[in-house]
């Protein structure tokens, strides 16, 4: 495999708590179980959890560090995963060491990693300072998580904005934990004001939905069984979409029904 | 405007929240993305007003400058109202656009609407 089929995405959001992590876990999923050879890096080393969502946690030995100190080779530090072989974990390095990881090492290890792998994921830490600035050092893609919140948009806008700084392309929009019912009502951030205020074309949105609370406390992505619920269908989608495939984005508002339903969307009529 | 902010609007209610939200978010975005705050733009705003005051009269009471936002791209936009050309240009020091010099142009010169977008 050459470096240059490989394809290097962040997965970044400003705002913490949106969505990266599961989005991270379970697009790495549904890559690997598309056939395609994926690596997650978990660059959020201080408060990492990706593993925890990948059901990784016990078997983590070594880190990117390691590798970076030639204390171990590469293969040792990937964690692969024993349902899906195809998707590795990587830890970018261990929560006691807060200070080592530099945008250098980042370039040398994703290096490393696009060496092997068709697709390498980058869970970027929250905020948009240091531990942004090493986790996009490498990056040649990104998809920016948001949900219809006004602190989520600001913060996602700040992220574009420095992306772009970065010729960072092509940037993707997924949009998290979407209510359909609040939406119909008005009560939320319609999908298209997100994507008129940010200006990125839409690549995923996902309904709020309680199996993702569920399969984070079984550390199994939703999209590692095949699961029928919003939220896994709509995350295996992004991952079609990623890999080319032209899917069409579910319409929240045909997802609520019925005569309430109906009326909320004629009262959405534009009449001027 | 929706038909629902529309009857909302007929019967004094609140409007929905998401409107709210949208027209929140684009003005704090405008600052955001331009990186001023409300004080310097009101600086920015006298000093326009300072230069272009030397070669026109501007109608003070219907100027307006602010940031307008479209498609991630922000724009200063300023309307400022000409009264009239002035026949010299004034020096940098004699221009201040305050109510004294407002006072003594004359109205009778049709008002011309210059917009600039930065």
């Amino acid at each position: 495999m050459t470096t240059a089929l490989s394809r290097t995405i962040l997965i970044c959001s400003g705002k913490g708590g949106v969505g990266k992590t599961t989005l991270t876990a379970n697009l790495g999923i549904a890559l690997a179980k598309q056939g395609a050879s994926t690596a997650v890096l978990d660059a959020d080393f201080g408060l990492r959890n990706l593993d925890l969502l990948l059901g990784l946690e016990n078997r983590i030995v070594y880190t990117a560090q390691e590798v970076l100190a030639e204390s171990c080779r590469l293969e040792q530090a990937l964690v692969k995963h024993k349902q899906e072989p195809k998707l590795s974990l990587l830890p970018a390095g261990n929560p006691r060491m807060l200070e080592w990881l530099t945008p250098d090492d980042m370039k040398k290890i994703v290096g490393m990693l696009e060496e092997r792998f068709e697709f390498v994921l980058i869970d970027c830490p929250a905020g948009i300072e240091d531990g942004f600035k090493n986790a996009a050092a490498a990056a040649k893609e990104a998809l920016v998580v948001t949900t219809p919140e006004v602190s989520a948009v600001r913060d996602a806008d700040r992220v574009i904005g420095l992306l772009q700084t970065r010729d960072i392309q092509p940037i993707q929009l997924v949009l998290n934990r979407v209510r359909p019912k609040m939406m119909v009502n008005q009560e939320m951030l319609a999908v298209s004001d997100v994507t008129d205020i940010l200006a990125l074309p839409l690549v995923g949105l996902v309904l709020e939905d309680e199996q993702v609370i569920v399969s984070t406390n079984r550390g199994e992505p939703l999209t590692l069984n095949g699961s029928r619920s919003p939220a896994g269908l709509a995350y295996t989608n992004v991952a079609r979409r990623l890999r080319g495939e032209d899917v069409p984005i579910i319409d929240p508002s045909k997802e609520s029904q019925g005569f309430r339903a109906r009326l909320s969307r004629l009262m959405q009529t534009k009449i001027f | 405007m929706t038909l629902r902010d529309f009857i909302d609007r007929l019967l004094g209610r609140q409007t929905a929240s998401a409107t709210t939200a949208r027209q929140r978010l684009q003005l704090v975005l405008a600052h955001d993305r331009s990186d001023l705050n409300p004080e310097l733009l009101e600086q920015m705003r006298r000093e326009i007003l300072e230069v272009v005051s030397r070669y026109v009269e501007i109608d003070l009471e219907e100027v307006d400058v602010s940031l307008e936002t479209e498609e991630r791209v922000t724009a200063l936009v300023a309307n400022l109202p000409i009264k009239r050309a002035r026949p010299t240009p004034l020096e940098a020091a004699e221009a201040k656009p305050d109510p004294e010099s407002k006072a003594e142009a004359a109205t009778d010169t049709p008002t011309d609407t210059a917009t600039a977008s930065a």
